[in-house]
C-alpha cells in the first residue's frame, strides 16, 4: 500500500512539477536569448518601427510555440480530444482543464520577453524615437543637413558622430526608456492583480467537487499514457528476448534438443513464469497489431473490478509429514 | 516497483535521452563553432557572395550528415531495409518513421547554425554588400564619379572595417543589412518552430492509431537488435566454458568425469547448477556450423513475430511434472534427471 502510494505521489508529482520546471527554463531561456541577441536598429526613418516591433512580437510568438511543444499535457491534450468514443465516454471538462493548463504554462516565456523588453527599453527607443517632440529638448544638432525626423531617427544608434557634442540624444533616449518602463510595470502589475484575484474569486465561482474530479481525471489520462508506453516497452522487450530465443532454439539440429528446462532449478522456472506473465498473452504479430489499434479506436472503459478481484492462486509446500514449509497465500 | 521504475527508465533513458543527448550536444557544438570560427570576408566582389552563402548553407550540410553518422539508428534501419524478407513481411511505414526520426533529430544542429549566422549578420553583410543602394545612408558625393567597376569594389569592401575610410557610410550600410539578416533569422525560426508544432500538435488529429503501431514495431526493432546481440554473448560465452571444460574432460579422460559424478551426488550442487545453466544457455547450439547458421538466418531469413505456445506449454508441463516428482521424491530425483542429462552430453561431444 505504502509503495502504492509513493508510485502515484511520483507520478503525481513527475508530471505537473516536470512541465512547471520547463517552462520556467524556458522563461530562462528567453531572458538568455535577449541578453544575447545583438540588437540592432536600423536607425532609418521608414524601417525603425517595423524592426523594433517585430522583435517584440515574433520572438514571443516562437517561444509559445516552443512552450506548447515541450509540453507533454499537448500530447495527452490532442489525444483525448481526437480520439473516437469507444467503450469510455468523453468529457469535455477534462479537455478543457488541460488546454488551459497548458496555455497558461506556454505564455509565461512570451510575457517575460516582452516584459524584459520593455524594462530594458532599447526596442521603444528603436521604435518610438521619431514620435518625439524635438521642440522639448535643446542642443538639437542643427548643422548636419539632415532633417529632423532624420536625426531622430539615428537616436537610438549611439555610435552615429551627429550626437558627439550634444546631450540630446541622451535626453531623449531617457525620455522614452522612462515611457517604456513605465508600460513594462504597468504590465507586470497588472497581470499580477489578475492573478491575484483569478485565485480569490475562482472558488466563489468554480464548483469545487467538479474541478477536483476534473483535475483527477485528466492526471488520469497522463498517467495511463506513461504507462501504456511503458508496457509497451517492457512486452517489446520479452517478446525480442522470446523470439530470439525461440529461433536460436529453431536453428538447432535435431529435436532431442527440445528438452525442458530442469525444474528443480526454481529460479529459471520462476523467471519463466515472470516473463509470461509480462506477455500477458500477446505472443503474435496479429495480436499486437489488434492491440494498438484497439487502444486507440476503443478505448477501455474505466472500470477495473475483473483484475482487482481476479483469484490469486495460492501455493502451500507442504513435506511428506503434511507440515506446511511454505506458503504463498 | 522500484526494480520496475528503473528498468523502466534505463530501457527509455537508454534508447531516446542518450539520442536527444547526442543532439543537443550537436547543437551547443555548431553554436560553439560559430563563435569560435574567425570570419574573414574577402572584400572582394568575385568572391564576397560564395563566401558568405556559402558559410550560411555549407557547415548546415555537414552537420546534418554527422548527425546521420553519430545517429546508431541509421544502421538499424539501413538493416531494416536491405534484409530479404524471410519469415517477416516488412512493413514501409515503419521504414519511413525511423527515417523521419532520424531527420528530425539530424535536422536541429544545422537549424542552429543557420539561426545563429543570421542573427549575427556578418555572412548576409559579406554577401549582399555590392547590391546596397548607398545614396540611402548619408553623403556620398564621391561614389557617383566612379566607374562601375570601380564602384562596385568599393561596395565589396564595406564587410571589412580596415578597408572602408567613410566610417559613418560604413556603419549605416553594416546596421541596414544587419537588420534584414536578422530580420530573415528571426522569420526563419518562426517558420520552423511552426512547423514542428503543426507537426506535432496536429498529427493525432490523423493516423494516431497507425502511428501507435510504428512506434511500438520500430522501437521492438531496436530491442531485438540488442537482445540478439546479448543472447549471442551470453551464448559464445557458456560456449567457450562448454568448450573449455570439455577439453579438460577429454585430456584427462573417464576418471574426471566419473569423479565428478560421484561428488555431484554428494550435493555439491553449486558447480553442477553452473555448468547446467550455461548447457541451458547454449540453447542446442553446439556446433560452429550451427552457430554461423544461426547468423547467417538472422539477416536472410528472420522469423516471423509468433511466439510458440506448445512450447511454452511443454516447459509447463514439465514443471508441473517435475513439482509433483520433487514434491514426493525429493532432491536426488532431480539429479536423476541431471545425470542422464550429463552422460547423454558426454556422449555427444566423443562424436
Amino acid at each position: 500500500m505504502d509503495r502504492l502510494k509513493l508510485v502515484l505521489q511520483y507520478f503525481q508529482s513527475n508530471s505537473e512539477s516536470i512541465s512547471n520546471g520547463i517552462c520556467i527554463i524556458l522563461a530562462l531561456v528567453s531572458v538568455k536569448l535577449y541578453t544575447s541577441f545583438d540588437f540592432n536598429c536600423p536607425c532609418l526613418p521608414q524601417y525603425n518601427k517595423l524592426y523594433s516591433l517585430g522583435v517584440m512580437i515574433v520572438p514571443p510568438i516562437v517561444l509559445f510555440f516552443l512552450g506548447v511543444l515541450v509540453n507533454r499535457h499537448t500530447g495527452v491534450m490532442m489525444d483525448e480530444w481526437m480520439r473516437p468514443v469507444g467503450n469510455r465516454s468523453k468529457n469535455p471538462a477534462v479537455v478543457k482543464y488541460l488546454f488551459s493548463a497548458m496555455i497558461q504554462r506556454a505564455l509565461l516565456a512570451p510575457m517575460v520577453w516582452i516584459l524584459v523588453t520593455l524594462l530594458d527599453g532599447k526596442i521603444f527607443i528603436c521604435a518610438f524615437s521619431v514620435s518625439v517632440d524635438p521642440g522639448l529638448f535643446s542642443g538639437v544638432p542643427n548643422n548636419t543637413g539632415l532633417d529632423v525626423i532624420k536625426i531622430l531617427a539615428k537616436v537610438p544608434c549611439k555610435e552615429d558622430i551627429i550626437f558627439r557634442n550634444s546631450s540630446f540624444r541622451k535626453a531623449v533616449s531617457r525620455y522614452v526608456r522612462c515611457y517604456s518602463q513605465a508600460v513594462g510595470w504597468s504590465i507586470l502589475l497588472f497581470l499580477i492583480v489578475l492573478g491575484a484575484m483569478g485565485r480569490l474569486i475562482k472558488p466563489c465561482f468554480d464548483d469545487h467537487a467538479t474541478f477536483l474530479q476534473t483535475r483527477y481525471w485528466s492526471n488520469y489520462l497522463d498517467v495511463e499514457q506513461k504507462l501504456f508506453d511503458e508496457t509497451c516497452v517492457l512486452h517489446a522487450r520479452d517478446f525480442a528476448r522470446k523470439c530470439v530465443v525461440q529461433f536460436f532454439e529453431d536453428m538447432a539440429e535435431g529435436s532431442i534438443l527440445h528438452l525442458p528446462h530442469p525444474p528443480f532449478i526454481s529460479n529459471v522456472s520462476q523467471r519463466w513464469e515472470d516473463e509470461e506473465e509480462k506477455l500477458h498473452g500477446i505472443t503474435k504479430q496479429e495480436q499486437m497489431d489488434k492491440l494498438l489499434n484497439k487502444w486507440y479506436y476503443s478505448k477501455p472503459e474505466l472500470d477495473v473490478t475483473r483484475i482487482a478481484h481476479r483469484p490469486k492462486p495460492c501455493v502451500t509446500w507442504e513435506d511428506p509429514g503434511r507440515r506446511t514449509l511454505y506458503s504463498d497465500v | 516497483m522500484d526494480k520496475f521504475r528503473m528498468m523502466f527508465q534505463f530501457l527509455q533513458s537508454n534508447q531516446e535521452s542518450f539520442m536527444n543527448g547526442i543532439c543537443g550536444i550537436m547543437a551547443l557544438a555548431s553554436a560553439q563553432m560559430y563563435s569560435t570560427f574567425e570570419f574573414s570576408c574577402p572584400c572582394m566582389p568575385e568572391y564576397n557572395y560564395t563566401y558568405g552563402i556559402g558559410l550560411l548553407l555549407i557547415p548546415p550540410i555537414w552537420f546534418f550528415m554527422l548527425g546521420f553518422v553519430l545517429n546508431n539508428n541509421v544502421s538499424v534501419l539501413a538493416e531494416e531495409w536491405k534484409r530479404p524478407t524471410g519469415e517477416r513481411l516488412k512493413d514501409p511505414t515503419i521504414l519511413r518513421y525511423m527515417f523521419c526520426s532520424i531527420t528530425q533529430r539530424s535536422l536541429i544542429a544545422p537549424a542552429l547554425w543557420v539561426s545563429v549566422t543570421l542573427m549575427d549578420g556578418k555572412s548576409f553583410l559579406c554577401a549582399f554588400s555590392t547590391n546596397l543602394d548607398i545614396e540611402k545612408f548619408g553623403n556620398s558625393s564621391f561614389i557617383k564619379e566612379m566607374s562601375e567597376t570601380e564602384r562596385t569594389r568599393l561596395l565589396a569592401r564595406i564587410p571589412c572595417e580596415d578597408l572602408f575610410e567613410h566610417k559613418e557610410l560604413r556603419v549605416a550600410a553594416t546596421r541596414y543589412i544587419k537588420c534584414i539578416s536578422q530580420a530573415c533569422g528571426w522569420i526563419f525560426l518562426l517558420m520552423i518552430t511552426f512547423t514542428a508544432f503543426l507537426i506535432r500538435a496536429i498529427r493525432p488529429c490523423f493516423t494516431q492509431a497507425a502511428f501507435l503501431k510504428t512506434k511500438y514495431w520500430s522501437h521492438y526493432i531496436d530491442i531485438e537488435r540488442k537482445m540478439f546481440d546479448e543472447t549471442c554473448k551470453e551464448h559464445a560465452k557458456s560456449f567457450a566454458k562448454v568448450c573449455i571444460h570439455q577439453y579438460f574432460e577429454n585430456i584427462s579422460g573417464e576418471m574426471q568425469s566419473l569423479h565428478h559424478h560421484h561428488s555431484g551426488k554428494d550435493g555439491g550442487g553449486d558447480e553442477e547448477e553452473d555448468k547446467r545453466s550455461d548447457e541451458e544457455r547454449l540453447l542446442g547450439i553446439r556446433a560452429q556450423d550451427d552457430m554461423n547458421k544461426v547468423l547467417w538466418n538472422w539477416h536472410t531469413c528472420k522469423p516471423a513475430l509468433a511466439l510458440r505456445k506448445d512450447q511454452m506449454d511443454d516447459k509447463n508441463n514439465s514443471k508441473l511434472t517435475g513439482k509433483i516428482n520433487e514434491a514426493f521424491n525429493g532432491f536426488a530425483n532431480g539429479h536423476t534427471h541431471g545425470t542422464e542429462k550429463k552422460e547423454w552430453a558426454v556422449y555427444y561431444s566423443k562424436v
